[in-house]
């Protein structure tokens, strides 16, 4: 009785504290989605956008037409190729950058922990448009950069290349913006880690490298998992970037979204693109959870 | 020769000096503990026969090797951590193999070194569980085997049991009594618990402000203490300071306060005036209702101010007519009493001159 009425209070408590955000969830985010999928099977308009849902007949005039096109046009399948190794190149060097850095912090003293994260975020507080257009005049023809780098070729014989305008120019970019993503979560993790573990894996014979591949790395999959996924699925679907610093041979499947809803105006086809990037992000993610499953046996029992 | 020489170690951190000048010698086949109060520089001194720290001055040698430019991973010593150390994302077979695989063991005899190290423990069959499965009596085990499995000169153990219950820091000392005996390895144990360090040792070396204040067996330790501090660190103890009344054939009278006359036989070249302590422990006091005490060197008339009932014994607390406090236990083993006196009771407690033992201050 008593206690029914506190289970109840509780479960209405709970309800309460998770039912604004799912709400919005649902309201902004699934709805959107399921229209999307709709989308993707109807016709495109005369004049873009999307034909009527039912045809002068009367009948529904839902198709595959769209996904046809992507799977029977190998342009399409080259685009988002080159986009997934974009975004792979751009996660294994985000790791290759970060994992230094993130240890670097997670072994310096408490006092000046903070500073250093407080220094790795310290770019969201300029506008990312804004530091993409430095990355512009950085990479320009004028700038130091640039005639340093064609200077040397020039010693070389070899022709002036151009920095900007390049698939070079947005994998820099690329990692500059996502690099961020994969210190913090690696920072997390590493700072859990029982130092003793490193002294009992040196005292029983091993050297800084066997202790790093043997103990430190498989203890940080977690955190390189993490990192991964923050990094990967939105470097899968960027189009800014490439849109300012990329060459004509740069298009991404994120370019190709925006133009088939803004330039091209072919709705059907875009969300065909939209759901093919989503369902392929989310079954690499998978795939990667799937494979690292025994990877990370007892590794989340880190700090226990 | 002994197998490990420690000549002058001096480590110091900043105006902090962890150990001073510490010399000792540990023989093979020895458990050696060394036995302190926190920040008594046992654990820095263990850390730099390990190899994880380095003296400031002195030598420690190994065979009569130098370990200065050995690193700890190629140094033949194991250490066994308070924290067990294992690795959460081993099985107990992967972490006791890491070793082996660390030494370069062919992969075909692995199998069979660690089935053997883990007999020894008494862990046969749990080679495929996670350390999070296992109990804090277990992973020690591990820890243990999987520090033996190379059969290392020298096993280092940092406070080994100190996470354990009572019960089962018992039953883990007295398998490690049998380890150490059965494999032959030179133990050196550090600890703070002073009970652990005479039930395992076969010599113990005292530390205070990491100086070494007494090197004995258990039994010299605790009947004969050098100095104040390891008469009140090792076990129960009275200790009774006080000018020398007279020093006459073999007897020392000291001049107490709040007891007057106190007699310990000992031999000493102090001259009278000179300040001395005499160690008792409780165990060595006679206490009774006064009513047919034998005539005694030492006897003083008190009451009982406290007990502490543990069953097995009793600790009574006697405010002596001066002032003084004397602890003397009493076994309960006599029929049919459970306790002998009531806080408030009149007692007379005694001893011999030869219980106490003469400490120069």
């Amino acid at each position: 009785m008593a206690a029914d009425a506190r289970r109840h209070e509780a479960a209405r408590a709970r309800w309460l504290v998770s039912g604004p955000p799912l709400l919005y969830l649902l309201v902004f985010f699934a709805a959107p989605t399921l229209i999307m999928v709709l989308a993707s099977f109807r016709s495109p308009g005369e004049f873009g956008g999307l034909a009527p849902l039912r045809d002068d007949t009367g009948a529904l005039d839902l198709n595959v037409d769209a996904y046809v096109r992507f799977f029977t046009e190998t342009v399409y399948a080259q685009v988002f190729v080159k986009s997934l190794v974009f975004a792979l190149v751009t996660t294994l060097v985000c790791l290759a950058l970060a994992y230094p850095l993130a240890a670097l912090i997670a072994r310096s003293p408490k006092k000046s922990r903070d500073i250093l994260l407080l220094l790795v975020i310290l770019p969201f507080w300029s506008n990312f448009l804004i530091r993409i257009y430095a990355w512009m005049i950085l990479l320009g023809p004028n700038a130091a950069l640039a005639r340093a780098v064609n200077g040397v070729l020039g010693w070389f014989g070899a022709g002036p290349v151009p920095l900007l305008f390049s698939s070079f120019a947005v994998l820099v970019c690329l990692v500059y913006v996502h690099l961020p993503f994969m210190v913090l979560p690696l920072y997390a993790n590493l700072e859990k880690h029982d130092p003793a573990l490193l002294d009992a894996a040196q005292d029983l014979g091993a050297s800084a490298w066997q202790r790093f591949w043997r103990i430190t790395f498989p203890l940080s999959l977690p955190g390189v998992y993490a990192g991964a996924a923050l990094v990967f699925i939105p470097a899968l679907g960027i189009f800014a970037i490439p849109d300012l610093l990329g060459g004509p041979d740069d298009t991404l499947i994120g370019n190709l979204i925006k133009q088939q809803f803004l330039e091209t105006r072919d709705w059907p086809f875009g969300s065909v693109l939209s759901i093919v990037l989503t369902v392929s992000a989310l079954a690499l993610v998978g795939l990667a959870a799937w494979l690292g499953r025994g990877a990370t046996r007892g590794a989340e029992r880190v700090g226990a | 020769m002994p197998l490990l020489d420690i000549r002058n170690v001096t480590r110091r951190f900043g105006d902090f000096t962890a150990v001073d000048g510490v010399s000792l010698a540990i023989e093979a086949g020895e458990f050696f503990t060394l036995l302190g109060p926190s920040g008594c520089g046992k654990t820095t001194l263990l850390r730099m026969i390990a190899g994880f720290d380095l003296p400031d001055a002195g030598q420690i040698l190994l065979d009569g090797v130098d370990l200065a430019a050995t690193p700890p991973e190629r140094r033949p010593v194991r250490t066994v951590f308070q924290s067990y150390a294992l690795f959460p994302h081993m099985t107990v077979h992967g972490n006791v193999a890491f070793p082996l695989q660390m030494a370069g063991t062919p992969a075909r005899d692995i199998p069979g070194k660690v089935a053997a190290a883990l007999e020894d423990v008494r862990l046969t069959g749990f080679d495929r569980r996670y350390p999070h499965e296992l109990s804090g009596g277990q992973k020690q085990r591990v820890a243990i085997a999987r520090a033996l499995v190379t059969h290392p000169t020298m096993l280092l153990l940092d406070e080994p049991l100190a996470a354990l219950d009572a019960k089962l820091r018992e039953e883990l000392q007295i398998e490690l009594i049998h380890l150490q005996r059965e494999a032959g390895i030179t133990f050196v144990y550090v600890t703070h618990d002073q009970t652990e360090a005479l039930a395992l040792s076969h010599r113990i070396a005292v530390m205070n402000k990491g100086k070494v204040e007494q090197l004995d067996e258990p039994s010299v330790i605790y009947r004969f203490p050098r100095s104040r501090f390891v008469a009140d660190f090792i076990g129960q103890c009275n200790l009774f300071s006080g000018p020398i009344r007279a020093n006459a054939a073999g007897a020392v009278t000291l001049d107490v306060e709040g007891l007057g006359a106190v007699k310990v036989a000992a031999q000493t070249a102090l001259a009278a005036g000179a300040p001395a302590s005499i160690a008792l422990r409780p165990e060595q006091i006679r206490i009774g209702a006064g009513d047919a005490a034998a005539p005694a060197d030492n006897r003083y008339e008190g009451t009982v101010a406290d007990l502490l009932y543990m069953g097995d014994v009793t600790v009574y607390r006697v405010n002596t007519a001066g002032g003084a406090r004397v602890e003397a236990l009493l076994a309960n083993s006599q029929t049919g009493r459970a306790k002998f006196f009531e806080p408030g009771d009149r007692v007379v407690v005694d001893w011999p001159a030869a219980a106490g033992h003469f400490i120069e201050d």
